[in-house]
């Protein structure tokens, strides 16, 4: 699941979620440092990171918060790479 | 890696659990130590280390701002030559005041009494994080990736933002390679650069303020 362009039905634009703070808990923050560390350390790039998200199951993607996202793709990736 | 488009069979089930060894029950975990487990995992591994997760945070919460951004616009205010950098090699432009936008390339788009430019990811969330600091929770919604490129008009309104009927919206979706920064009007008054900075917001960077 990826493009969501276009679709209906996810309601009006949550415009108070303003994020003062860049992250709403410590560990979004930790996912974002892992996910620019391994990129930069050449472990995925930024398309394997978008295919992985892409790739996980409708009901999963759509009920994961954003960055449950990106961690469920760090896993799924250095799952698939045998690396950790 | 394959591209976007491919959907091979390997593909199928990739993303159900992992069953290998000590990697079975992440499911279960809080996500919180979920997110531990992995960190350590990927330190013991040799992937990464404690000080370059510490450094990339550091240096991300220190540098990344919409204040840069702001700063981008109020020059290209102010300074028409680069106001054309800007709009001709943003990357460039950026560059020229210290901001670093490496491995995409951004597109500055100008809004104008005809024109009114506003921008989404409706593929995940990609943005110039350097440039406009993490992204708003809003940015990153369903409701706003899905609807901004069908009923603008309607979630500008949301926004606040009331654009005359003869204003033309045009959407730009961001992507991996390609991202961009909205230069909103600049406001009346003869004000010099760094108050005209201070007026820009991020959501004006974004498209969904007028400022």
């Amino acid at each position: 699941m990826h493009d969501v362009g276009g679709q209906s039905g996810f309601g009006p634009v949550p415009v108070g979620d303003e994020d003062v703070e860049p992250f709403h808990a410590d560990w979004e923050a930790r996912v974002f440092a892992l996910s620019r560390a391994l990129r930069h350390n050449g472990v995925f790039n930024g398309d394997e990171m978008r295919d992985a998200i892409e790739r996980i199951p409708p009901h999963e993607y759509l009920a994961a918060s954003y960055y449950e996202r990106w961690l469920l793709a760090i896993e799924t990736i250095l799952e698939e790479k045998g690396l950790a | 890696m394959s591209g976007r488009g491919e959907r091979s069979g390997e593909h199928d089930g990739l993303v159900t659990p992992p069953t290998k060894e000590g990697f079975d029950d992440h499911e279960d975990l809080p996500v919180a130590a979920r997110v531990r487990r992995l960190e350590e995992r990927v330190v013991a591994a040799g992937l990464t280390t404690d000080d370059e997760l510490d450094a990339i945070l550091d240096g991300l919460l220190r540098n990344a701002s919409p204040v840069n951004g702001a700063r981008m616009v109020a020059r290209a205010w102010t300074d028409p030559g680069y106001r054309e950098t800007l709009l001709s090699d943003a990357n460039a432009a950026a560059a020229e005041l210290g901001f670093g936008t490496s491995g995409y390339r951004l597109r500055a788009v100008e809004n104008t009494p005809a024109v009114h430019n506003v921008v989404v990811c409706t593929l995940c969330s990609c943005y110039p994080v350097s440039l406009l600091g993490p992204s708003p929770g809003w940015y990153r919604s369903f409701a706003y990736r899905s609807r901004v490129v069908r009923e603008p008009r309607a979630v500008l309104e949301e926004f606040g933002l009331t654009l005359p009927d003869d204003v033309e919206i045009a959407v730009w979706d961001a992507s991996a390679e390609t991202r961009y920064l909205v230069v909103p009007r600049r406001p009346e008054g003869d004000l010099p650069e760094e108050e005209l900075a201070a007026r820009v917001t991020r959501r004006g960077l974004i498209g969904t303020a007028a400022v």
